[in-house]
């Protein structure tokens, strides 16, 4: 075997399937001098890759995924590695039913063919199997289950062949160094192994489960655990022999045991995410040669099985008398929030993460990484939900990530609700109002680690003074009061308090400050000292990095205010345009303010009982930010709105947030003060006046051309993604965002529905689904009351043929149609000239 | 037929034993553990002749609490009793070992009759000191053959066949006897799923035992040094096969 070279423009660690994937597409993106290095034999080198089952089932609720999914199984397809079987959802209870439909509307959103199946045509297609203990099932034809091993080695060799890729396995990383960068960043340099040390540009960790390890080496992190997943292989088993084949059978999944039963030729793999979480540390994971098998397939803890084993003999009884031949703890990786984790470490520059990703996903996670590298950003899809950069300092610990691991692994599985909720880990960040909103009753929400109001208990009468009530379906009425539609009216009746303080707050100072401003932003951000510019960041190629505000407060002063879901992705992409000669200096300052919003009409009125300042629209115009004293309390007040009533967000240090709240409060009080929810920031109040939502309405597939963001002109200065913006303006929207009403929420059984705006497919009245000329299917980004507006609103992007005010389209969900109408295709259904942020 | 077969936890084979950096016990923090797999013949050798001649086998270990996984195991291929013997997990020495095998013995034997057969591995997998089935057979007065491949039960005798170079010696013993097997015998079945299941209902007897130790002292454990195989790729496609007949005749298969 040849010698390591002394240096490559790449070193991607790790030969499991994502690190193969990647190697391959990066020699497809034109990457050469890359090197391969793995400490195991090739072409299994013992991490999870080699022992996965291998199947995929395209049908998911979540978009990123869907789509990464769905891309890989086509690439293993191309590469003749995919073998489809189809696959069956079994239910045995009423609710996996119900989910089922979900799956349905999901399957429809994303173009997968599916259907529901009674017990009897379960068995039809699965004849070993007990149809006495399912009571119907979701199948799709297109499942698959493909060959990894032999994917991997594929991409792997294409890339030696098409870019020199050098290849070294049983070679051992035993450091990853780093130099100081500028900023006081650290820059990777080189990778160093058992067999020699090679400087890199680049280096990528595609380790799996070792993941975290080999970032620590170069004072990185990558936040994932490595977790038990049991498998056993019985058999022999003569139906399954007889099929002559690899997989000849549907693979099952027992849904509500959270079993599966997939043929291996003339066995059958048995696997569970129903026993106890059985977390590892990466340090404690056996060498290969420490390994009776591989070093993630551990012993089977037999005992935690055993269940499992009964209710797969109860689902097939041909099962019993098979021999347990095989049988693991199969080692995987979890992170804590089940996304994986992708993209540059926000600690090491050029040290990049390309972890805790699955058999199914891998090859499409691979092709976006690697166009992340070469382009800055992904092209394929957006990545918000698995980018690294996400999750914040204080989700990087073991302890937080193994309990939010414990919390979800079983339900891996399970039915989980889009507004659900994490029960441990709960409390870490909390604002300064926190112990007076617990005294209202505020019901509190989790935005990564932040507790939030969404609603406050003490607002309960107003629900019937409103006439409101709970919805007709629990599922619908699940983690949701009516009491949110109770604060929304108050507060456009009166005036409402918001905690805004999960505000995620940064200062960019100094002679730099506002050409780095200037360049991140789309918007023109050079404004006089003591405006606001709401404002898009975009990707390379034009689409949504974030949208967020800009407050210029001095020459050399900018402030930059995103949200709580937001704060880690759009921290690493400042810093990572701070210029090299050091003339900005970058503070996070979201533990030194809080923020409360105040709105209604009532606001102005409470506001000036309280100062001296004018609060007219001359003395505080919209966007204007300006300093005052409330109540003898230093503060900045920003005129803005994201409810659409008039007020502001005020803004004051973290130890004189108690006593501005209070005052707020005892002056408020003859103004029908009340406090209001997440429910309406977020929901109702954002929803009537069709303000977008990154990570919903904002991905970077969409540009601000077609979010109706693009302002008359484009500014001078130079900014990321000008190029593309400039196109995209010429080239006008492929599709359009609009608001749309649910004209009857009827369901078949007669029970009023309210979609949940979990990408429901957007259909035209023939029921067929809608493609924009890029590809992109129509769906509801967003969906929720709007109770001033008394109709339900949902926000989705329609082609332009189809965006016109007053066109009757439906959508889908749970399995059935609604009738929709598009209500606004700009500006918004709920006071559209904005009269009362003016008042 | 009354059978008893004593087996022996042990670590899984296949994955490097570590040693504790004192030298004086096993790293188990990273192993896997199993029965002996000569162990693992002799109880499907045991659950075979029952099979065939009806009667029960009864599994026994002496070993810390967590060998009731091995009992369960034996349970789980046909065994139809298990009994612990509980030591604190520390390495018994053979004399040790056969003594309170020896009482085990006379207790259940007092209590459900003779074993027709005492049935042990040949060797253990770890310690390998082949002394143990030697030692009962002795105190309890029965003959014994080591290295076992093949029994055939005739009334009241059993006949029993070991290899040799070049071929069988053939051994014809009166029951009660001792026999210890060697791998091969069979080929050991693996557990069904519901083999498994009904062996967690078995109850599992534990009989408080214990002995003075032979005299022998453990000094230290070495972990011989790894053998590495390389592979070397000899080509691809049909350009390779001069290269495959070279080594072909270097091997002298030619």
């Amino acid at each position: 075997m040849s010698d390591l070279p002394a240096s490559a423009k790449c070193v991607v660690i790790g030969a499991g399937i994502v690190g193969n994937c990647l190697v391959g597409h990066l020699a497809d993106l034109g990457w050469t001098d890359m090197v391969q290095i793995d400490k195991g034999p090739l072409p299994n080198p013992g991490g999870s890759t080699g022992h996965a089952s291998n199947f995929i089932f395209p049908v998911d609720h979540n978009k990123e995924m869907a789509l990464l999914t769905i891309e890989s199984q086509r690439q293993y397809r191309e590469m003749g590695f995919n073998n489809t079987c189809g696959g069956i959802e079994v239910a045995r209870t009423e609710e996996r039913m119900e989910e089922f439909r979900r799956r349905m509307t999901s399957a429809r959103a994303w173009g997968i063919e599916s259907e529901l199946l009674s017990p009897a045509q379960v068995k039809a297609l699965v004849p070993f199997i007990n149809d006495d203990v399912v009571i119907g099932g979701f199948h799709t034809p297109s499942v698959s289950v493909v060959d990894s091993l032999a994917s991997g080695t594929a991409m792997r060799d294409h890339a030696v062949e098409t870019a020199g890729l050098q290849v070294f396995a049983n070679t051992e990383v035993l450091d990853v160094e780093t130099v100081a960068g500028p900023n006081g960043s650290s820059v990777v340099s080189a990778v160093v192994t058992d067999r020699g040390r090679i400087e890199a540009e680049y280096v990528v960790v595609a380790c799996g489960v070792w993941s975290n390890r080999i970032a620590n080496m170069a004072g990185a992190s990558i936040p994932l655990v490595p977790a038990v997943h049991q498998m056993a292989d019985v058999g022999p088993i003569d139906v399954l022999a007889e099929t002559n084949n690899e997989i000849g059978y549907p693979v099952v999944r027992d849904m509500d045991t959270f079993c599966y039963e997939r043929q291996s030729a003339g066995s059958m793999e048995v696997g569970s995410y129903a026993h106890r979480a059985i977390l590892h540390h990466p340090d404690t994971i056996p060498s290969n040669s420490e390994s009776a098998l591989s070093p993630t397939e551990l012993p089977l803890t037999q005992d935690d099985f055993d269940p499992q084993m009964e209710e797969a003999i109860e689902l097939m009884d041909m099962l019993g008398d098979a021999e347990i031949r095989y049988a693991i703890n199969g080692l995987l990786s979890l992170t804590p929030d089940t996304m994986p984790v992708l993209g540059e470490t926000v600690e090491v520059t050029n040290l990049w993460s390309a972890a805790a990703v699955w058999i199914k996903e891998g090859p499409a996670i691979a092709q976006i990484v690697a166009e992340w590298m070469t382009y800055g950003y992904p092209h394929l899809t957006d990545p918000h939900g698995a980018d690294i950069a996400r999750l914040y300092s204080h989700e990087r610990g073991y302890d937080h990530i193994s309990s939010r691991c414990e919390e979800h692994f079983n339900k891996t599985y399970g039915i989980v609700h889009p507004r659900e909720q994490w029960v441990g880990q709960r409390g870490l960040l909390k604002s300064p109002f926190y112990s007076r909103e617990e005294a209202l009753g505020a019901e509190f929400y989790d935005a990564r680690g932040w507790e939030r109001p969404q609603w406050y208990e003490c607002n309960a009468p107003l629900v019937e003074k409103y006439g409101l009530s709970r919805r007709d379906h629990e599922w619908d009425d699940r983690w949701w009061s009516p009491i949110t539609d109770a604060e929304h009216l108050a507060l456009r009746d009166n005036v409402g308090m918001v905690d805004l303080s999960a505000f995620q707050i940064f200062d960019l100072e100094g002679p730099g400050a506002m050409a780095l401003a200037e360049y991140l932003a789309c918007n023109k951000v050079d404004v006089p000292v003591g405006r606001a510019v709401y404002t898009p960041w975009l990707t390379p190629n034009g689409g949504f990095h974030s949208d967020l505000t800009m407050i210029r407060l001095g020459d050399q002063h900018i402030r930059v205010v995103t949200g709580a879901f937001d704060g880690g992705r759009d921290e690493f992409w400042v810093r990572k345009y701070l210029p090299a000669d050091e003339s900005v200096t970058f503070t996070n300052r979201t533990s030194d303010i809080c923020t409360i919003g105040l709105w209604g009409p009532n606001a102005p009125v409470l506001v000036g009982s309280l100062t001296e300042i004018d609060l007219s629209h001359d003395g505080s115009p919209y966007g204007s930010v300006i300093k005052a004293e409330i109540a003898g309390i230093e503060c900045e007040l920003f005129r803005i709105s994201y409810v659409g009533d008039t007020g502001w967000e005020i803004y004051t240090s973290w130890s004189d947030g108690p006593a501005l709240w209070d005052a707020l409060w005892e002056a408020g009080q003859p103004h029908g003060v009340l406090p209001v929810g997440m429910g309406v920031y977020g929901g109702t109040g954002r929803l009537e006046k069709g303000y977008r939502l990154f990570g919903a309405e904002l991905e970077s597939e969409y540009s601000p051309v077609e979010a109706g963001l693009a302002r008359p002109k484009v500014k001078a200065a130079d900014f990321i993604g000008k190029k593309a913006y400039i196109a995209d303006r010429e080239a006008g929207p492929a599709a359009v965002m609009c608001t749309l009403t649910l004209e009857d929420h009827t369901d078949s059984e007669g029970k009023r529905r309210y979609p949940q705006g979990g990408n429901e497919p957007i259909l035209t009245l023939a029921g067929e689904r809608i493609v924009d000329s890029k590809g992109r299917v129509s769906r509801v980004t967003s969906a929720g009351g709007g109770p001033s507006v008394g109709k339900y609103l949902l926000l989705g992007y329609l082609p332009p043929e189809h965006a016109v005010i007053g066109t009757d389209l439906q959508i889908m969900y749970m399995n059935e149609t609604f009738p929709v109408k598009v209500a606004a295709t700009e500006g918004s259904v709920f006071d559209p000239d904005d009269t009362r942020l003016k008042g | 037929m009354r059978i008893l077969v004593c087996i022996k936890r042990v670590p899984a084979p296949g994955a490097r034993i570590n040693v504790t950096p004192d030298g004086l016990a096993v790293d188990s923090t990273q192993l896997g553990f199993a029965t002996s797999p000569h162990e693992e013949c002799a109880l499907e050798g045991a659950v075979q002749l029952v099979e065939q001649h009806g009667g029960e086998v009864t599994a026994l270990t002496v070993g810390p609490e967590e060998a009731e996984e091995q009992l369960r195991y034996a349970a789980s291929v046909g065994a139809h009793a298990g009994v612990l013997i509980p030591t604190d997990g520390s390495a018994w020495d053979p004399q040790r070992t056969a003594k309170v095998i020896i009482e085990a013995v006379r207790i259940l034997e007092a209590e459900g009759g003779r074993f027709d057969l005492v049935m042990f591995g040949n060797e253990s997998a770890d310690s390998g000191g082949s002394q143990v089935g030697v030692r009962v057979a002795h105190a309890l007065g029965r003959p014994a053959v080591n290295g076992v491949k093949g029994i055939d039960i005739d009334h009241e005798s059993v006949t029993l066949r070991r290899e040799i170079d070049g071929g069988f010696e053939v051994y014809q013993l009166p029951q009660p006897a001792v026999i210890g097997v060697k791998e091969g015998l069979n080929l050991p079945r693996y557990p069904t799923m519901k083999g498994r299941l009904a062996s967690k209902k078995i109850e599992l007897r534990h009989v408080a035992l214990d002995a003075e130790p032979g005299g022998q002292t453990l000094v230290k454990l070495h972990r011989p040094p790894e053998v590495v195989s390389n592979t070397v790729i000899l080509g691809e496609g049909p350009e390779s096969a001069a290269a495959v007949v070279d080594i072909l005749e270097e091997l002298g298969v030619l």
